[in-house]
């Protein structure tokens, strides 16, 4: 079947298989192989993208599911001039990362959270990010990053 | 001021945080255009006998390519020939992987011995053509009785390997007690504590990509040391020099990733075999049954003392059960005994193992391998002394502790311990968790008879780190005549950290800044020669080497800037600031890093190392960990989690401190929530993560970190390894943690992992014991 997505801003047709996950899609199709897959019962998170700027996890989402919609991956995050999201940032300055797998779905899901809820406590991002696992940081500087991103965003907006 | 210790935020994460690592399903080398994407069909019963493979239907299919069996393995040098056993007695150590009767074949051959064992290999166009052909291929298998426990291996009534007569493949040789090291004794406890099998889980699983031209495999892995991966793969009949092994961004290792599994190796042969570049990237559910597995032991243990505290004696028997193929040998449990009696000054300690295959997936090195089940046991043991003769358990650990001064120390057991400050790690944690404040409030609850009782458990550890020292790991550094310098390291990272931590040392050394430092590791034409990263021996020994390369370097530098400077070569120094060479006393006239290099051979100093430790190092720590137990849900709540893990100097806080809360959640994991289980049929129930509780940040709180640098004489650096430590530590402070909350009700032990039934099952039998 034909799908047509705009992933990133950018308009992409292509023929697929009607089973084709989303996921596939981006990785094989659209060629950004930064989004990962970590499971196959949607538990890990390592997938997760935005679909019309929510948080999904794309290997449960069939590409002919996202038709006609609008999705942007860890690649599309940064400025157009590269300049890194806040959660990008605080993931670096915090060490939010180690070996860098889980990452990707990591940030798009608390890209996701900090939209819905901008100012968070920490237990509400520590149960925001229960979909998503990580095996080397032990969560916290994931969710340092989380609560420094947040505040990093509040000043920008209060200084605008 | 030295860059070393202080807060340098990674190198290596812009580009991990913009366009994502490149893994291997990530790669898009010329070399892999057109490759094939492999999918193994798996032995769906724990044992069984093959009686026949028809791979017709499956051939039938679109985008199949090839399914491959043992019977086109043709092409292959014939498998280690079974040696001899002698006379039915067990080794006390052997080979890794164990040979012999036991050998670990490639794929099944006419026997599977664990659910998900590979059986043939579909060779597809596409991922999904494959999964689809591979439910296609038929295999005829003849039921077994499954050994599905360690009780029923040692029961021996099914054999794994009916040529080895026996279920035990390993023994140690301190099997027989010597009852009369209690003889003295006031206080004697005895038990069963288990160390149950849980998933080491990276995030990425297993894969795999190779391609043939030229009279040459290149392959590219997801594993810890790209250079004893490819050693292994020589088993597929081609010299090492034939062979380059490219480690690219590995999303996870934990132990698990040491090497090359065995399906790894028939992707390799395929990929020849075939000649069309092949790549395989296992799926979760395969890698919950078929990536090698961790801890897994049965331990039995008695301990005695005085009454008023003082521990005189321990034994600690030891099963592992090593799942069906004898990956690690002996070497496991022997850890487990070398460890046996922790950071405490036993007079006498007995220990013994034996490994038993069971049909169940191998298990091998997870986080701490060994340590943490030695951990986990003492400081059980010396819970339930401490209970037992009515001292608080801080007091029974300061009480037995191997003093400041006793260092070195060599334990009962065998262990050369470097150097050590347990009792100050102890006071460290006591004071920053507020020990009396929180005795107090625990003894409110109790009085008030709250729901949520409150635990505290203490752990106070020793591990062995860098226990391969001998074999120590290589470095070289180049700096080139344009002041840029390259780092190439046998050590291999997955995530700890290599790249920004070995540039600091350099540029420490040589004053090169940072962003002119590039590190090169996982590619076995670039470095032959490595060791690769486990057992927390990177920064001692692979850091040691870069140490070492750098200080190479500056010594050959040194003669080209005196020859520059027509001065005395003594009389040239480095500003290791500002990378500035002048000649001491006249900092006006100096040389840069470019006109030194350039004025050496080919514009280029190199030095190439390898540096290697003649003893192991030992850290250690304590952990304290609060608890809330709710005891009519037996629901446990992690509230707080505070330890000093003392590694020695500290290079880069961040780096630590990433290692150590990595750590700390999977201790907390294993004690909590994580667990393989296996049906009585040696079915796996725990193949998803649907099934298996991985933990989640919502089951975790913040951790809390005291700093404690106790140096090593084993380095220049003064380092031991932080890795592990964090698992080890963790898992009994937790364990112990959740059992103090109701040990007032008559709970004596849980094991692990303690989920609300567990938990409440056992207040419910202890309430029925006191009635």
């Amino acid at each position: 079947m034909k799908v047509e997505l705009t992933v990133n801003g950018k308009d992409i047709t292509a023929e697929v298989e009607d089973r084709t996950l989303l996921v596939h899609f981006l990785r094989d199709t659209a060629d950004l192989t930064a989004t990962n897959i970590g499971c196959d019962t949607t538990s890990c998170g390592a997938c997760t993208v935005l679909l019309d700027g929510e948080s999904v996890k794309s290997c449960t989402v069939l590409a002919a599911q996202a038709d006609g919609r609008s999705v942007t991956t860890l690649e599309g995050l940064a400025s157009d001039g590269g300049e890194m999201h806040p959660v990008q940032r605080a993931f670096h300055t915090e060490h939010g990362l180690q070996c860098g797998y889980c990452t990707p779905g990591m940030v798009m899901a608390i890209v996701s959270l900090l939209k819905e809820n901008p100012s968070p406590t920490e237990a509400e991002v520590r149960d925001g990010l229960e979909g998503n696992l990580c095996r080397c940081t032990g969560y916290h500087n994931i969710v340092q990053a989380a609560l420094v991103a947040a505040a990093a965003s509040a000043e920008t907006g209060a200084s605008e | 001021m030295s860059i070393l210790g202080t807060r340098v935020i990674r190198t290596e994460d812009p580009r991990l945080l913009t366009s994502g690592g490149v893994y291997v399903d990530d790669l898009r080398e010329p070399e892999l255009a057109g490759a094939v994407r492999a999918t193994f069909v798996r032995s769906p019963v724990a044992h069984a006998l093959i009686t026949g493979i028809d791979a017709s239907a499956a051939l039938e299919q679109p985008g199949v390519v090839a399914v491959l069996t043992v019977a086109d393995m043709t092409d292959m040098p014939d498998q280690v020939p079974p040696e001899p056993e002698p006379e039915g007695v067990p080794p006390a150590e052997g080979p890794m992987p164990l040979g012999g009767v036991w050998q670990e074949p490639l794929l099944a051959v006419d026997r599977v011995r664990f659910v998900g064992e590979p059986v043939a290999l579909v060779l597809t166009d596409s991922t999904y053509q494959g999964e689809d052909a591979a439910e296609l291929v038929s295999v005829d298998y003849e039921p077994l009785p499954a050994v599905a426990s360690i009780v029923a291996a040692l029961a021996g009534e099914s054999l794994l390997f009916p040529e080895a007569g026996q279920n035990v493949c390993v023994q140690g040789r301190g099997e027989v007690s010597d009852e009369s090291i209690f003889d003295d004794c006031e206080v004697i406890v005895e038990g069963d504590v288990v160390n149950q099998r849980v998933a080491c889980l990276p995030m990425e699983g297993r894969s795999t990509a190779a391609a043939w031209a030229d009279g040459k495999l290149t392959v590219w892995a997801s594993t810890q040391n790209a250079q004893i991966a490819r050693l292994i793969l020589t088993a597929i009949g081609l010299p090492p020099e034939a062979i380059r092994v490219v480690a690219p961004d590995v999303g996870g290792g934990f132990g698990a990733k040491i090497g090359i599994d065995r399906e790894s190796i028939v992707v390799a042969w395929a990929a020849k075999h075939i000649g069309r570049p092949v790549r395989w990237v296992e799926s979760r559910s395969e890698n919950l049954v078929a990536m090698t597995q961790g801890r897994a032991q049965r331990h039995h243990i008695k301990i005695g003392g005085s009454k008023d505290g003082h521990i005189k004696a321990y034994r600690l028997d030891v099963v592992q059960d090593t799942g069906a193929y004898s990956r690690m040998s002996g070497f496991l449990p022997m850890l487990t005994n070398l460890m046996a009696p922790g950071v405490y000054d036993i007079p006498a300690v007995q220990a013994g193992y034996k490994v038993v295959v069971t049909n169940a997936t191998p298990i091998a090195a997870y986080r701490g391998a060994g340590r943490p089940e030695a951990a986990a046991t003492i400081e059980r043991a010396v819970d339930w002394f401490a209970v037992e003769a009515g001292v608080d358990p801080a007091l029974a650990r300061r009480l037995n502790f191997i003093k400041n001064e006793q260092f070195p120390f060599v334990t009962k057991t065998g262990a050369p311990y470097d150097t050590g400050d347990y009792e100050g790690a102890l006071d460290k944690v006591l004071a920053a968790a507020g020990y009396e404040e929180l005795r107090n409030e625990q003894q409110r609850r109790r009085e008030a008879g709250d729901t949520r009782q409150l635990g505290i458990g203490l752990a106070s550890y020793v591990e062995i780190t860098a226990a391969d020292g001998a074999a120590g790991e290589t470095a070289k550094v180049e700096v080139h005549g344009d002041g840029t310098a390259t780092v190439y390291t046998g050590s291999s990272a997955h995530g700890q950290g290599h790249n920004t931590a070995f540039a600091m040392i350099v540029t420490s050394e040589l004053g090169i800044p940072m962003d002119k430092i590039e590190v090169i590791h996982g590619d076995t034409d670039l470095i032959p020669d490595g060791i690769g990263t486990y057992a927390s021996r990177s920064l001692q020994l692979g850091g040691s080497a870069v140490h070492k390369a750098a200080l190479e370097v500056k010594d050959e530098a040194a003669k080209h800037a005196a020859e520059l400077f027509e001065a005395s070569e003594s009389d040239v120094v480095l500003d290791a600031e500002t990378g500035a060479w002048h000649i001491a006393g006249d900092p006006d006239k100096s040389l840069t890093w470019s006109q030194v290099a350039s004025a050496a051979d080919q514009g280029l100093i190199v030095a190439n190392v390898r540096f290697t430790a003649d003893r192991p190092t030992f850290p250690f720590g304590t952990h304290l960990s609060l608890v809330e137990v709710d005891v009519e849900t037996g629901k446990v709540t992690l509230l707080r989690h505070v330890t000093a893990d003392d590694a020695g100097p500290v290079l880069n806080p961040i780096l630590l401190e990433g290692q150590r809360h990595g750590g700390i959640a999977q201790g907390a994991a294993q004690a909590l929530c994580e667990e393989i289980l296996y049906d009585s049929d040696g079915n796996p129930l725990t193949s998803t993560l649907a099934d298996y509780a991985a933990i989640t940040a919502a089951e975790l709180p913040s951790f809390e970190l005291l700093t404690s640098e106790t140096p090593t004489p084993g380095n220049p650096l003064g380092v031991k390894g932080i890795g592990e430590a964090g698992t080890i530590g963790a898992t009994p402070a937790v364990h112990n943690a959740v059992i103090d909350a109701v040990s007032h009700l008559g709970v004596r032990h849980i094991d692990m992992p303690m989920t609300p039934e567990r938990v409440w099952t056992a207040i419910q039998k202890a309430k029925a014991n006191a009635q």
